[in-house]
């Protein structure tokens, strides 16, 4: 999807709530963002039970939810959206089954969708279900966490296409001063498991992150922080900065 | 141990929580087989608890039924008034042989959030339990008995408000603080092993009471009820009849303001299969797989999910299950209070109100008092 990035140099993976603040606004930022030269845009599918999400994103889904969204709303978002970047879907599980997991991964690729992320689906409960996202040409990106076991990075890393999606710390995302302690060594023993690009999420927001990512991960994610901003392109544009 | 019941059940969960699960099964296997345990487990549940609680014969509310003679499993009578204590006991004794400081908890009609503060007080750990501000209301008096037992009560106003906002709260506190946190899942839901290692803490509510039916009656009972929210008290009870083939096993689901008008919780009845709280089951959901808001007049059963045993039951027809709005649950609290002397919790009133049109033998689970419900009887 992009590759592994120069040492001296980080890609940014800005992630955008499709509906949120309303379906226009959605559209426009995202093309914005997908515009400015970023790696990759994440899209969110709201939920109405995100376990993985911290409050930020938790109401910005809530909103996009009353708003109206479906998941073929989102789809059209994406659609709308276009690129240039690669756009990669995060959805949790239950609105793929309801959707319809072959239906769903037949509509992502169509809409331009690259890649998916589902936050709770850990590998084991994946296997019936990659075979049907990469027939339909979507890359499979799994999670590493801090308690991930160096066997279970591994089988992680083999189920993965695209990129290996490294989870900061233990918790919900949402915005941090600062990142955890040992995220390096995490980060050190993924990339020594994969030949992917490696992709480190959760509590990212600033310039500083990104400087301290830089020769460690190959791309970040930053979510709650331009999710929170009334216009998330200023920010972006100083993370790009930091990135280069 | 099973990953799943036939299809329901598994582990969709973030990451994070992947490896502690599998830390939690070795100690729960390693827990169950071990002697010592069993030990303390047996004797906490008779000094503490005050086990085995009777099985009592209710005499006027079957005249009054006519066609039912109706037995009860007396869980109302267990140290804090009713079955959830059975499984708090259990899960404390196992954190503290993981060796965590900390347990959190989710709470609806706050009677397991009750449940676990009390062990946290006995066994000295620190607490936090998670209710939705809807239920802070309704449950009271259990908000303050939580903070008096050393609990900090923390308040969810995300979603509903109500015991799937909790839930999902509790887990993400355990997904942040996971290394020192035991979460102590209150019923037969959430990821595996939960729902295997509470079906294992209650069901000695079925063992006790399949002992005490044969000693009482010579026989079996033909119908065994309880009320399913989560499902804990009724896997509880049903799991010591599954091998008795003639034995018929019902659950009872809040059918709310009727199962028609879409205000409910009734998963097993109206919901079809879908994941939330990180197992596989029956779920009241839209069609876009949005977890439905719920109504039930019963803190308790007020849950858009259940259990994944339930469900496998359900299709293989071993049990069956069937809603009971809230007015006929009102109805069988007053029944049973003036005729029996016994407040009901109004989770129970809800099995107490199918017994009432059955036949026979029955045998039904009195999963907890009311006191705490007088609030909610007199207002509606």
């Amino acid at each position: 999807m992009f590759p592994r990035a120069p040492s001296g140099r980080l890609e940014l993976v800005p992630y955008l709530m499709a509906g949120y603040p309303d379906r226009r606004r959605s559209i426009e930022n995202g093309r914005r963002m997908a515009g400015a030269g970023v790696a990759a845009l994440e899209i969110g599918i709201p939920f109405s039970d995100p376990l993985a999400d911290g409050p930020v994103i938790q109401k910005a889904g809530q909103a996009a939810l009353e708003g109206g969204l479906t998941v073929g709303g989102a789809m059209e978002i994406a659609a709308a959206v276009g690129g240039p970047a690669p756009l990669v879907f995060m959805s949790y599980i239950n609105p793929i089954l309801a959707y319809g997991p072959d239906r769903f991964a037949s509509d992502a690729s169509s809409a331009g969708v690259a890649a998916l992320i589902v936050p709770d689906l850990p590998v084991e409960e994946a296997e019936a279900l990659t075979p049907v996202f990469r027939q339909a040409g979507l890359d499979t990106v799994f999670l590493v966490a801090p308690t991930s076991t160096d066997e279970r990075i591994e089988r992680i890393c083999a189920a993965s296409t695209g990129f290996v999606y490294c989870v900061t710390l233990t918790g919900i995302t949402g915005v941090r001063a600062d990142l955890p302690a040992g995220l390096d060594a995490l980060l050190g023993r993924v990339r020594a498991r994969t030949e992917l690009p490696v992709a480190a999420g959760f509590g990212i927001s600033r310039a500083e992150h990104i400087a301290a990512l830089k020769g460690h991960a190959d791309a970040a994610v930053v979510g709650s922080a331009l999710v929170a901003a009334d216009d998330p392109l200023p920010l972006l544009e100083e993370l790009l900065k930091a990135c280069a | 141990m099973p990953l799943r019941y036939g299809v329901y059940g598994g582990r969709y969960v973030p990451e994070t929580l992947v490896s502690p699960l599998d830390e939690l099964e070795a100690a729960w296997r390693s827990a169950r087989a071990d002697p010592a345990f069993q030990a303390e487990l047996e004797g906490q549940r008779r000094d503490f608890v005050g086990r085995p609680t009777p099985l009592y014969f209710a005499e006027r509310l079957s005249a009054h039924f006519g066609k039912a003679r109706v037995h009860f499993k007396r869980e109302d009578l267990c140290h804090t008034g009713a079955h959830k204590l059975n499984n708090a006991l259990g899960q404390a004794l196992l954190a503290r042989r993981m060796g965590k400081q900390r347990i959190i908890a989710e709470t609806g009609a706050g009677q397991h959030g009750v449940a676990t503060a009390t062990v946290g007080a006995r066994f000295g750990f620190e607490c936090t339990v998670y209710m939705g501000t809807e239920d802070m209301r309704r449950q009271a008096v259990n908000v303050e008995r939580m903070r008096m037992l050393g609990a900090e009560v923390r308040e969810v106003t995300a979603g509903t408000r109500t015991l799937k906002d909790a839930t999902s709260e509790a887990i993400r506190d355990w997904v942040t603080n996971v290394r020192t946190t035991h979460y102590i899942i209150g019923s037969a839901v959430g990821p595996h092993p939960y729902p295997e290692m509470v079906r294992d803490l209650q069901r000695v509510i079925g063992d006790e009471a399949r002992a005490q039916y044969l000693e009482a009656e010579g026989r079996l009972p033909e119908v065994v009820v309880a009320c399913v929210g989560g499902g804990s008290n009724a896997i509880g009870i049903f799991t010591a009849f599954l091998d008795d083939e003639d034995v018929r096993l019902l659950g009872v689901e809040a059918g709310g303001a009727g199962v028609e008008g879409g205000r409910h919780a009734a998963s097993l009845v109206a919901g079809r299969p879908g994941v939330l709280h990180g197992s596989l089951s029956y779920l009241l959901q839209d069609a876009d797989g949005q977890v439905l808001p719920t109504h039930s007049i019963s803190a308790g059963l007020d849950y858009p999910g259940v259990g994944p045993e339930h469900a496998l039951l359900r299709d293989l027809e071993r049990a069956e299950y069937l809603a009971v709005t809230d007015g006929e649950a009102l109805e069988a609290f007053q029944l049973c209070t003036r005729l029996e002397g016994i407040l009901p919790a109004l989770e129970p009133a809800h099995a107490l109100a199918a017994a009432a049109r059955l036949e026979g033998r029955v045998l039904l689970c009195l999963s907890g008092r009311g006191d705490k419900d007088l609030a909610t009887v007199l207002a509606s």
